[in-house]
């Protein structure tokens, strides 16, 4: 093989000084060729940003710096540069895109002005030629209307339109490697279908390789040539992408496709890796994931696991790979699955009926504030949730899910509709009377990080609904239940009496389920709860949302974007679209045999695990049109690929064909 | 028997301390209160300007113990008659300073007095000169040698039981933290001095030191001069300058105690209730921001004046008349400088009802007035101490500013602003008095810098976006 574009070795970095400085890179070495796309996967904390920042010398200083090791690009020791010489290097022979679009550009200079000063400083290019070339890079990235666009700033473009300008900044230095570090975590999955389609283009067109770190299994299963695993500071795993997907040696890698939801594991507990992520500010005496893995031995702890390879450029850091050890025989692979707690106990619980619901913001302008017009959040949406079931609501950012949750329990006031609890109407309580009912229906948030006050102690949190709504007599009382409560979600009791910022994510979204138990709801809308979390800990919280299903006979509104979640652990599915349900129906049934062309475009633009499935994406054209003025029509018809003219005048009406409704004229 | 008198800023005062107390004693058991304040004490330069602080603050609560001495029983009826002047602890420890008056300015050390006077010798005829102190420099008799000597041997002797209190005081303070931490005494000792602790006790007891030190130099050497001169009446002026920290403290720290609870309540309230109750906040702190302090304050000030001359009735001493004068003045500076806190909390309570654990809040069917003191006022706390501790130095220099313009504190109530004031008449004079001056601007100045240095402190560890790590 040529040399390496990228050669790392040994790289280390250290934040902090003295004995308790953190590691989060320890001895990485990896090599990426030119015209290659690389990629570095692993949950938060794992070094992954860390090592992308130390290849550009752009560690936080003064805490972090590189301790060991050499970078080498194209043969030449970048750890060894001069300030001056570094700035030569960055932006011209390596660039970066970073995860937040938003906050990456500046506010207060146009795109073009952005773009431009790349060109200037490592190109040289000044006036009509820059602009010229900056007209042009804009329109490489697919940025429709590109002379308007030169002149806006970034307020006035959308999340997606953002990213292609993050990387056409990248792109204008016309770099040899380019490190996108989670590009598109902060975007729908449309866009991110966009934006990695671009990356994959543009790597074709100008021959350059790219450091690409992600968290998420199908990006890497539908953008990456070679793949590494990085764990704790180290790298575990490397493999060719076929052979990663195919045959994972480290016992970690296996670990995080098991944690996977899919539609085949319904019937299943989830396997979940035990634990956390160690603390990296010590020296480790043996295998780092040792305290996680079920088939590690007393060996694994006592020595320090080398870089073992295996068949085909594959490496990976187990002692199961030496071939000098015995390993003990393990029955972890051949374990059957959990199966998930005894059949659905239907106690008595209340069946949810929306009818109808709209949710409508008034804008206000000018002096005396008066209504210039409404945003749309919701607009009409009628879902019926029976007893003990799991209504899953899919869409895209911005296109209201979260808002008919809240609207649903009363957290926002519907504008118009009716919300039917059991037999209670719950848009017409007021004041005193909803407060008392709010028992019945509890709302688990995104982020369990900010949903809890972080002056509390976490009993008090759980037991703050408690002493709301009357449950539990005594304090002793409502302290045996929150006792209860915890052990209930696998806390231990102890935990009690700590803040919520003692806990890991994980931890804290057991806390929130357990606060909302606490009050006994029999509906519980969670919104994206496991969205904030890595896939491990994922896999933990909805095994104890199933099982609290199925024991406790709880309906949920499921609120997210994940649909493999949603194949998981939804029986039926809800497809949102500006405010509007454009597809119902049983999960399988949407799922296999999506009706609606957005569904269609929305399914295909998920990036799958498995690598041999791959489909042709259904390319969505632009963005979100903003809830404020909704296209007339069919709200999806600018954007959609089957538009008759039709779609242009009204909006389309309910099929229903058995239990499956769909908003379409393709299905009338 | 004495008569305690308890004037209504004593009675704040006392609350306040009252309340910081409480809240210590509360604190110590949260975790997450004392970690930010550990933060605080852990810079060198925080704990010696709390050390400095402290200092101040005793002085000032000493100051703040008044009561009545009773005059020597006349006659048989068996009633006590109190003397008609208000005296304060402060006063009796400060003993002969304050009742040891001269005749006009003479300065710091003298010997003589600052102003020339016929005076009529013993056979009858006339010599201008400058006369003998009465209580400066008495020790040295009329003949006025060996003063430098004096000094020198005072100071000397102040050092020495400097030196002695300090080793006895880090004694005392390694016995107690050797018995926290279970070490012996000797070694903690060592560790101290080392510098070794989380907690800077070395700079603690060099501020100590240093303290201790200005205190032996001011016993020996004020029981025998004036350190600091004498003003135009004859008062001492270090004794002037004691007196007047505990007006400045009052008006530091009573001012935001007075604003607190209003500022905390509207501005809450109005980034919590928003809609019409959010309009009618922001609509009275805007207006009340555009209307000049100053003409407030000298309005306000001007129209209680008339009340207490019209009511003379109402008060016993004119100590007590200075104080509600004090007082008014700290409540009328607290109602121009809320808005301030008023429109930080308004922010602040506007970002926190769209927190996602108040929404939790409101799942549970938590009333609005508990979610405001579970959930707001705990999280908006920092920016009220933040406010509470930078307001401090700059209303101590407003008090000062003002009295100076004449509509600050009551002309018989010591206070720097009064000094400065005092003084400013004699700057054009030749030579110049710049004793007074100079005195009220040095006692401003540490207690203002310390008060800085010690809020910075404050905000750079409780402020998280100045959390650098």
């Amino acid at each position: 093989m040529t040399q390496p574009l990228l050669k790392l070795e040994n790289l280390t970095v250290r934040l902090g000084q003295g004995e308790r400085a953190i590691r989060p890179v320890d001895g990485v070495s990896l090599e990426i060729h030119r015209g290659e796309t690389y990629s570095l996967l692993g949950e938060s904390g794992c070094g992954k940003s860390m090592t992308a920042l130390s290849i550009l010398r752009l560690l936080p200083q003064p805490i972090g710096r590189i301790t060991d090791g050499h970078i080498y690009l194209d043969g030449e020791d970048l750890a060894l540069l001069p300030e001056a010489e570094m700035r030569r290097i960055r932006g011209r022979r390596i660039s970066m895109i970073f995860q937040e679009p938003m906050t990456s550009l500046n506010p207060v200079l146009t795109i073009g002005d952005q773009i431009g000063e790349v060109l200037r400083q490592h190109h040289g290019m000044k006036g009509r030629a820059a602009q010229d070339r900056v007209l042009e890079i804009l329109d490489a990235v697919g940025i429709p209307d590109v002379r308007r666009r030169y002149r806006e700033y970034p307020h006035q473009l959308s999340g997606g339109m953002k990213q292609r300008v993050m990387i056409s900044i990248a792109l204008a230095g016309e770099p040899d490697l380019l490190i996108a570090d989670e590009p598109t975590t902060a975007l729908d999955v449309t866009i991110q279908a966009q934006v990695l389609e671009l990356l994959q283009q543009l790597q074709q067109d100008t021959g350059m390789a790219i450091l690409l770190i992600t968290h998420d299994l199908g990006i890497v299963a539908s953008m990456a040539d070679r793949v590494a695993v990085m764990y704790a500071g180290q790298l575990i795993e490397e493999a060719g992408r076929d052979r990663f997907f195919g045959a994972a040696r480290h016992p970690y890698s296996q670990k995080l496709f098991e944690s996977l939801p899919d539609v085949h594991k319904r019937d299943h507990a989830l396997d979940t890796i035990p634990g956390t992520v160690p603390a990296l500010d010590h020296d480790f005496s043996g295998c780092r994931f040792e305290d996680r893995c079920d088939v590690a031995w007393d060996y694994c702890r006592s020595h320090v696991p080398d870089w073992y390879a295996a068949a085909d450029g594959q490496h990976a850091r187990c002692h199961r790979l030496d071939e000098s050890i015995t390993a003990p025989a393990t029955d972890a692979r051949t374990r059957p699955a959990k199966p998930v707690a005894a059949a659905r106990t239907n106690h008595v619980t209340s069946h949810l009926e929306v009818a109808d619901l709209k949710v409508h913001f008034p804008i206000h302008k000018g002096v005396f504030k008066r209504i210039a017009g409404y945003v749309y959040a919701v607009d009409g949406v009628s879902l019926s949730i029976p007893p003990g079931c799991t209504q899953a609501l899919v869409g895209e950012s911005g296109c209201g899910k979260t808002t008919v949750g809240k609207a649903t329990l009363q957290l926002i006031r519907p504008t118009h509709g009716r919300v039917q609890f059991g037999d209670t109407e719950l848009t017409a309580l007021k004041g005193e009377a909803l407060r008392k009912r709010r028992s019945d229906f509890q709302f688990i948030f995104q982020d369990p990080f900010s949903s809890m006050n972080p002056r509390m102690m976490v009993g008090d949190i759980v037991e703050e609904g408690m002493i709301a709504q009357g449950i539990g007599k005594t304090r002793q009382d409502r302290r045996a239940r929150v006792h209860e409560l915890f052990e209930r979600v696998g806390l231990s009791p102890e935990h009690m009496q700590r803040y919520p910022h003692e806990f890991s994510g994980g931890q804290r979204q057991r806390i929130c389920i357990a606060r909302a138990l606490a009050v006994d709801p029999q509906l519980i809308v969670c919104d994206e709860p496991t969205s904030a979390l890595d896939v491990s800990v994922q896999a933990q919280i909805l095994n104890l949302l199933k099982e609290l299903q199925n024991t406790l006979g709880l309906s949920y509104l499921f609120i997210t974007h994940n649909l493999s979640v949603v194949s998981y652990l939804a029986d039926r599915v809800a497809v949102m679209y500006l405010g509007r349900i454009v597809e119902e129906g049983p999960v399988a049934d949407v799922l296999e045999r999506p009706l609606h062309p957005y569904t269609q475009a929305l399914l295909s633009a998920v990036p799958v695990v498995e690598v041999d499935s791959r489909r042709e994406i259904i390319r969505l054209e632009g963005d979100i049109p903003s809830p404020a003025a909704p296209p007339a029509g069919c709200y999806f018809h600018p954007r959609c690929p089957q538009a008759m003219a039709a779609c242009h005048d009204s909006y389309p009406a309910e099929t229903v064909s058995g239990d499956h409704t769909v908003c379409c004229f393709l299905h009338q | 028997m004495i008569m305690p008198v308890i004037l209504w800023t004593d009675a704040l005062i006392f609350l306040l301390a009252a309340v910081v107390v409480v809240f210590i004693l509360y604190a110590r058991s949260k975790p997450h209160i004392r970690a930010p304040w550990r933060r605080v004490f852990s810079g060198k330069v925080a704990a010696a300007s709390v050390v400095i602080l402290l200092a101040f603050v005793l002085v000032g609560l000493l100051d703040s113990m008044h009561f009545r001495l009773p005059l020597a029983a006349n006659g048989d009826s068996g009633e006590i008659h109190y003397a008609g002047e208000v005296l304060s602890t402060l006063d009796v420890l400060v003993g002969p300073l304050r009742t040891q008056v001269e005749k006009t300015y003479s300065a710091p050390f003298a010997t003589h007095l600052f102003s020339m006077e016929t005076m009529e010798r013993e056979d009858g005829s006339k010599v201008r000169d400058y006369p003998r102190l009465v209580y400066g420099a008495s020790g040295l008799g009329v003949a006025v040698e060996g003063k430098t000597g004096d000094i020198f041997k005072r100071s000397l002797l102040a050092v020495v039981e400097t030196l002695l209190a300090s080793v006895l005081l880090l004694l005392i303070m390694s016995a107690w933290l050797g018995r926290r931490h279970g070490q012996p005494v000797v070694a903690t000792a060592k560790t101290i001095l080392q510098d070794a602790l989380s907690i800077p006790w070395r700079t603690i007891l060099l501020t100590l030191s240093l303290l201790i030190l200005l205190l032996f130099l001011a016993i020996n050497l004020a029981a025998a001069y004036h350190v600091l001169g004498t003003d135009k009446v004859g008062q001492d002026v270090f004794y002037l300058s004691l007196k007047s920290i505990r007006t400045g403290l009052v008006i530091g720290t009573l001012t935001t105690l007075i604003m607190l609870p209003f500022a905390i309540f509207t501005g809450i309230l109005a980034g919590y209730a928003r809609g019409w109750i959010d309009d009618v906040v922001q609509y009275v702190y805007t207006t009340l921001n555009s209307i000049p302090g100053v003409l407030l304050i000298a309005a306000a000030i001007l129209m209680l004046q008339v009340f207490i001359a019209n009511h003379a009735d109402y008060f016993e001493t004119t100590v007590e008349r200075a104080d509600i004068r004090l007082l008014f003045l700290c409540i009328i500076l607290g109602i121009t400088s809320w808005t301030g806190l008023c429109r930080l909390l308004r922010g602040e309570a506007l970002k926190l009802r769209e927190a996602e654990y108040i929404q939790a809040a409101v799942c549970f069917g938590v009333a609005h007035g508990k979610i405001i003191t579970r959930h707001i006022l705990p999280n908006v706390m920092h920016v009220v101490l933040i406010t509470v501790v930078l307001d401090f130095s700059s209303l101590v220099l407003a008090e000062a500013v003002l009295s100076y313009v004449g509509v600050g504190v009551d002309p018989t109530m010591n206070s720097w602003g009064n000094m400065i004031n005092g003084a400013r008449l004699e700057m054009a004079r030749e030579p110049v008095v710049w004793w007074s001056l100079l005195a009220a601007f040095l006692f401003m100045f540490v207690l203002v810098l310390a008060a800085n240095l010690f809020s910075d402190a404050v905000r750079d560890a409780f402020d998280p976006r100045t959390r650098s790590r």
